[in-house]
């Protein structure tokens, strides 16, 4: 069972300087949903983010602690232009 | 992936404007995930469709082939978008139709 932390640390370690919010959306611990910010995301693909978030978790998501990860990442620049949902 | 498996993936994925590797096809559709993707797609144009189910090698080999775990999997002008997520989020933000046109990302 993984907590919304845990799951925050390592994103924010993979991508520095990001906007990360993480929801446990059973309360069982293995289905989050998460929102990154990123610099890092400028000008790259919507696929390409969401890789970029979910590489330093392919761990727990191989081993099926981590279940489902729904994914909502933006750009700064996008952010601040669809941010307010 | 044998360079067979790759060149016919290339070829697959430039066949049609869109191409969607689903799970059933579009009479049938095999998976909620699929049949959601296919009604984003279809008002945008034809949609060429592969069922993953008929051929093992394609169901695993698209995975590799893309190094994204889950189907369906959603191609636009050659370029590989995503998942049912992703799509998704690209038409709630607007964004699809764009691609389909040939816009790039803002």
């Amino acid at each position: 069972m993984l907590d919304a932390d845990f799951i925050r640390s390592r994103i924010l370690e993979a991508l520095p300087g990001s906007e990360v919010e993480v929801r446990d959306t059973t309360g069982t611990g293995d289905h989050f949903e998460a929102r990154v910010v990123s610099p890092d995301f400028a000008g790259k693909m919507m696929v390409q983010q969401h890789k970029l978030v979910y590489a330093p978790l392919q761990t727990w998501l191989e081993t099926g602690e981590l279940h489902a990860l729904a994914l909502k990442t933006y750009s700064p620049e996008q952010w601040k232009k669809l941010g307010n949902r | 992936m044998t360079p067979e498996l790759k060149a016919r993936f290339d070829q697959l994925t430039q066949s049609h404007p869109i191409v969607l590797f689903m799970k059933g096809n579009a009479l049938f559709p095999q998976c909620g995930f699929s049949a959601r993707a296919l009604s984003l797609l279809q008002p945008l144009g034809e949609v060429f469709t592969v069922d993953v189910l008929a051929d093992p090698e394609i169901r695993q080999g698209i995975k590799d082939y893309t190094n994204w775990p889950t189907i369906p999997q959603i191609f636009i002008r050659g370029q590989f978008i995503g998942g049912s997520d992703i799509l998704g989020e690209l038409a709630e933000r607007g964004e699809l139709a764009d691609l389909v046109a040939g816009k790039p990302p803002a």
